[in-house]
């Protein structure tokens, strides 16, 4: 009955713990997932009605606007990253955690990442093909997601986690990582721009790729200090 | 002969949105002591116990910990969603607890048949227990339980003053906070905390 005394702490095991955790509870409550992604699909399929049918002038909004829309769905999921795990308490259990949460930090935002943006970078080809976006430029777009979504995952943790005491703080949160996404936005959608036109893009990709770089490095430490701040 | 240091603090002091909580507040804590912290409702126990526990940063003064500690906190650490037997596995494997029976554990708090059902279902008391089930396959010396009597029914209160006395007699150490002194549970120390001052009386246990 009670347990042996034997403790060994490993990060391998408490990170797929963590993973695994988060995995289930998107699956009990796919909500998360299925909301940013039917807001993409929302706003992409508007667009053609709203602005003009013409496949030349879609193709042309089309970078832009898929990259608006995945930017504000992630944003969207954002806002209860940590405040569920404030709320409840488990994010104390986490603290308490024998790790570095470094490392803790960094698997929610992975786990964040693979539930909500990475289904968005996998649809979003679709839905270029629904604005006539070049089928050159498709794979620009996959990548550039690929690359660029995780960044804001990891910024916008700092953000949830800096918020996560504050009930309602959603357009704080807005106000507070929107001007951070702002470079990742900028090359994510010239990526497209200038696949589509035929241009080599792989100068943006690599940008994007420095900045991804910085983020998963840089990111969780203030995730964690944030973190401390708002159950102290 | 004294038994091995748990818990030191020294000299703490806080204050919330101006008030000043507690101040110049020491004590030490000894394997096989309990300590009470009482006070009025927003007196500072919380703050206090999360302060010794490593969850509250803002602080003046030291805490020592020498050993690991497990927390049941007035949340109870619970994912809603999951059912109490995955809450447990998660918290195991998060600190990386060996030999670890989930099911002996929640049948030991009396959740036997409740141990797949997602603890949204549960009531406020068998939430309660379930994260007291904690306690029960984390092998750490010291217990910080913020209120743990609450919500609790009576055979819930037995149970838990059960498990507290026998961790004591198996030379681990709890400081926890209530509101009424539960019966049974033999007490080594008071922490009142009252308007910016606090008080430390070490007792000697009958």
């Amino acid at each position: 009955m009670q347990a042996d005394g034997m403790v060994r702490p490993s990060l391998t095991r408490a990170l797929g713990a963590q993973l695994r955790r988060d995995l289930l509870l998107v699956f009990r409550h796919p909500q998360d997932v299925v909301n940013p992604l039917a807001f993409l699909v929302m706003v992409t399929t508007l667009f053609p009605l709203a602005v003009t049918p013409e496949p030349s002038r879609l193709a042309e909004i089309a970078p832009g606007v898929i990259w608006v829309g995945a930017l504000l769905a992630t944003l969207l999921s954002l806002d209860n990253l940590f405040r569920g795990d404030a709320d409840d308490g488990s994010l104390e259990l986490l603290l308490l955690a024998p790790h570095a949460l470094y490392f803790l930090v960094l698997g929610r935002a992975l786990a964040h990442w693979l539930t909500v943006a990475l289904p968005l970078a996998v649809c979003a080809p679709l839905l270029g093909y629904l604005l006539s976006l070049a089928p050159a430029a498709m794979g620009a777009l996959f990548l550039a997601l690929l690359i660029g979504t995780p960044i804001l995952s990891l910024v916008g943790a700092i953000g949830a986690a800096l918020l996560a005491g504050v009930q309602r703080g959603g357009v704080l949160l807005f106000l507070l990582v929107l001007p951070l996404f702002v470079p990742v936005l900028v090359f994510g959608a010239g990526a497209v721009s200038a696949a589509q036109q035929g241009l080599d893009y792989s100068g943006q990709l690599a940008i994007l790729g420095a900045l991804l770089a910085l983020a998963v490095t840089l990111s969780p430490f203030a995730t964690g200090a944030a973190l401390r701040i708002t159950l102290s | 002969m004294t038994s091995p240091l748990l818990l030191r603090a020294t000299n703490l002091a806080c204050e919330r949105d101006e008030r000043l909580l507690f101040s110049g507040l020491s004590l030490e804590l000894r394997a096989g002591e309990a300590w009470r912290v009482g006070g009025a409702n927003g007196a500072g126990k919380t703050t206090l116990l999360r302060t010794l526990a490593g969850l509250n940063d803002l602080y003046e003064g030291a805490v020592e910990r020498l050993g690991r500690l497990c927390w049941v906190g007035h949340r109870a650490g619970l994912k809603v969603l999951l059912s109490a037997r995955e809450n447990l596995a998660w918290f195991a494997d998060l600190n990386g607890l060996q030999g670890v029976d989930p099911d002996a554990a929640l049948a030991r708090v009396g959740l036997r048949g409740f141990e797949d059902q997602p603890c949204l279902e549960l009531s406020a008391g068998q939430q309660r227990r379930a994260a007291l089930a904690r306690l029960l396959v984390d092998p750490a010396p010291l217990w910080v339980l913020d209120e743990p009597f609450s919500a609790l029914d009576v055979q819930g209160v037995e149970l838990l003053v059960e498990l507290c006395t026998r961790k004591l007699e198996e030379g681990g150490a709890l400081i926890f906070s209530t509101h009424q002194e539960p019966a049974g549970l033999p007490l080594h120390g008071l922490v009142t905390l009252q308007g910016g001052q606090s008080r430390c009386e070490p007792r000697h246990a009958s």
